[in-house]
């Protein structure tokens, strides 16, 4: 990373950092915790699991329906072990204890995922991923014994940090935020580390990196992995936070929504998961305003539409495009490692 | 017994069903390279669309109030299928995920919009009489005639794809194209023109699944999820772009789900992927698909 790109993150996370406190100074008390829990919390959560998807797509070209519910494996694994839960179903587990489980059974879910589907490539993976998260979704639904069906399993409410408790909206808050960055952050180091580099290696050019030597299936499998361990986190504060989970938050639906956040942020960056998972959000929050309530899925539907139509590089390309138009003159646009992933992608020429 | 041929014989009709709607779904995908996520919203347009035709001349009790609501519904579909591939897909033929994410758009969209339009209630059609209540089968007793009927239209719809591939014209230029899309257009053939006529007749058949599907069983939001996921598994299993593969991975699916449901209710859906597991772990491609 340049040294710009560590300091551009830092005043970024330092800003999102305060801005809880930030918030109030220009808005009503009570909109700033709306905008801090609803909004922005909600978009870290969602953006963590959006991110698992852009990283597999990002460093290795594979673009896996599965993460949501991947994630959805850790929300039930913590909701079935954890004390507290409704109905219980194991429970007796601490937060302690049930979150790592919890993280631990993403990351197999994950290894399995990428096991299954590492014969294929493109467009086979994204329907064998659609059709296995979908199995594991209708499975959920139908298994009452395990996971409650179709009621899913209530009362996740969440541990007490150092005496502070979860429900509190600004600790919330921080911890997604903590745990965002340091995922972030740890997905641009492992791209520097000789695994990540054959990772991008099978992305570009798979034949070349088997001669080479390396096993192909293994690091793809392994690469998937991580992106379970990643949604899993995810999975989890997205579990707290709605104080529980049920199947028809990993369904289609669910599934879809993360790949629009991946896809309208943008998959030429991990990045893009958070700003494409932002302004879904805000579209959500207040489809209300903009076009009907009830038809919040028309419009997110016509963003996305757009966004594939005009810009494949999502949010970041277009911000790409727009730097490039104004500073013309200027060589090397930043951003354009990012879009030139994606780009291949989508398939497209290159055009820079 | 009597059970054990009732089930088997569900999941032929299931099957039935499921083949018609997936044959849609291979075709485009076998000729143009597209994975048509919007195959489930193309189903659930012709089951409401067709609804809206049948409904009044149903209550005015015409006879052919069922028949002019299959038409609409298939008619629709296919006009809507043509209308995407021409608007949104044909510009950018070959940039296949870029294709699959805007048909996921669109579905969002289209069952959306459906949504507003017809609310949420479940719609069923009646057959008309005479494909209307129950016949008598040696060593079943009686079972619904339409469900039967379903077998005979995907068995007419099968044979009619075979027709088509194998001995038009236009099935020629579809398997040349298939083949080598450049080379057909070498030859003189207009292929964006051929593209937007399979795609028509993908669309249709999924209208046409859509309608019966409705007949069958109500037809309700949700639908076009459930059977865009069986038109992947089905092609998955029996290989993409083959018409007999996709009856093979028809008549599994469909035997498979009955068979679960029967045996073992509340893992039924297991066994369906156990079975896709299996086919990927085996034969990447597919039972009968090409490597």
């Amino acid at each position: 990373m340049h040294s710009r790109a560590i300091l551009a993150t830092l005043v970024v996370l330092a800003l999102l950092l305060a801005l809880p406190w930030l918030l109030p100074q220009f808005l009503p008390a009570n909109q700033a915790q709306f905008w801090t829990a609803n909004i922005l919390g909600r978009a870290i959560v969602f953006g963590i699991i959006a991110m698992s998807l852009t990283f597999l797509a990002t460093y290795g070209g594979f673009i896996s329906l599965a993460q949501m519910m991947v994630a959805g494996v850790a929300g039930y694994t913590l909701a079935i072990f954890v004390d507290g839960a409704l109905p219980r179903i194991v429970g007796g587990w601490g937060y302690a204890a049930a979150i790592p489980l919890s993280l631990v059974a993403a990351t197999v879910m994950g290894l399995v995922v990428g096991a299954i589907s590492v014969r294929t490539r493109d467009i086979y993976l994204l329907m064998i991923t659609l059709a296995l998260a979908m199995g594991v979704f209708r499975f959920i639904e139908t298994n009452i014994a395990w996971f409650n069906g179709y009621e899913g399993i209530r009362n996740v409410v969440g541990p007490t940090l150092f005496g502070l408790d979860f429900r509190n909206a600004f600790v919330f808050y921080h911890v997604a935020l903590g745990t965002a960055a340091a995922l972030f952050l740890g997905i641009l180091y492992l791209v520097k580390t000789p695994f990540g580099l054959v990772l991008q290696g099978i992305r570009d050019n798979p034949r070349r990196v088997a001669a080479l030597g390396y096993s192909v299936g293994l690091h793809r499998i392994a690469a998937f992995g991580v992106a379970g361990f990643i949604a899993g986190c995810g999975g989890v504060l997205s579990t707290i936070y709605n104080i529980g989970i049920s199947p028809g938050s990993i369904g289609l639906g669910a599934t879809v929504n993360i790949l629009i956040m991946s896809v309208v942020g943008g998959l030429g960056h991990p990045a893009g998961a958070f700003i494409g998972s932002l302004i879904f959000t805000v579209f959500d929050t207040f489809a209300a305003t903009i076009y009907d309530r009830d038809r919040f899925n028309t419009l997110i539907g016509l963003v996305f539409l757009v966004i594939v139509l005009v810009s494949p590089d999502g949010a970041i390309g277009i911000g790409a495009k727009l730097r490039r138009l104004l500073g013309a003159g200027r060589n090397h646009p930043r951003g354009a490692e990012g879009s030139r992933a994606s780009q291949q992608q989508a398939g497209e020429e290159t055009t820079p | 017994m009597d059970l054990a041929a009732t089930i088997v014989l569900n999941g032929l009709t299931l099957a039935a069903l499921y083949f018609v709607v997936a044959s849609g779904f291979s075709l485009i995908f076998g000729l143009m390279r597209v994975v048509n996520m919007a195959h489930g919203a193309m189903y659930l347009v012709a089951g409401y669309v067709g609804y809206a035709v049948f409904e009044p001349l149903y209550d005015r009790d015409v006879w052919y109030a069922w028949y002019a609501g299959l038409a609409a519904g298939v008619a629709f579909a296919a006009v809507f299928g043509a209308a995407v591939q021409v608007a949104l897909l044909g510009w950018m033929q070959g940039q296949e995920l870029r294709q699959a994410l805007v048909t996921i758009g669109l579905s969002i969209i289209v069952a959306d919009q459906l949504l507003a339009f017809y609310g949420g209630t479940p719609r069923q059609f009646f057959a008309p009489d005479a494909i209307f209540g129950a016949t008598q089968l040696p060593g079943i007793g009686g079972y619904p005639t339409f469900r039967l009927v379903q077998i005979g239209v995907a068995v007419a719809v099968g044979i009619g794809l075979w027709l088509l591939l194998n001995r038009t014209r236009l099935g020629i230029m579809i398997r040349a194209g298939v083949d080598d899309r450049q080379m057909l257009g070498a030859c003189g053939v207009n292929v964006p023109l051929i593209g937007i006529a399979v795609f028509a007749l993908g669309a249709a058949l999924a209208g046409l699944g859509g309608v019966i599907g409705a007949t069958a069983q109500p037809l309700a939001m949700g639908a076009d999820g459930r059977f865009l996921l069986i038109s992947l598994v089905v092609v998955i299993v029996g290989g993409m772009g083959s018409v007999t593969g996709t009856a093979v991975g028809a008549v599994l699916i469909g035997l498979a789900e009955q068979i679960g449901q029967a045996l073992f209710p509340t893992y039924s859906v297991i066994l369906t992927f156990v079975i896709m597991v299996a086919v990927l772990a085996l034969r990447p491609q597919g039972i009968l698909g090409r490597a």
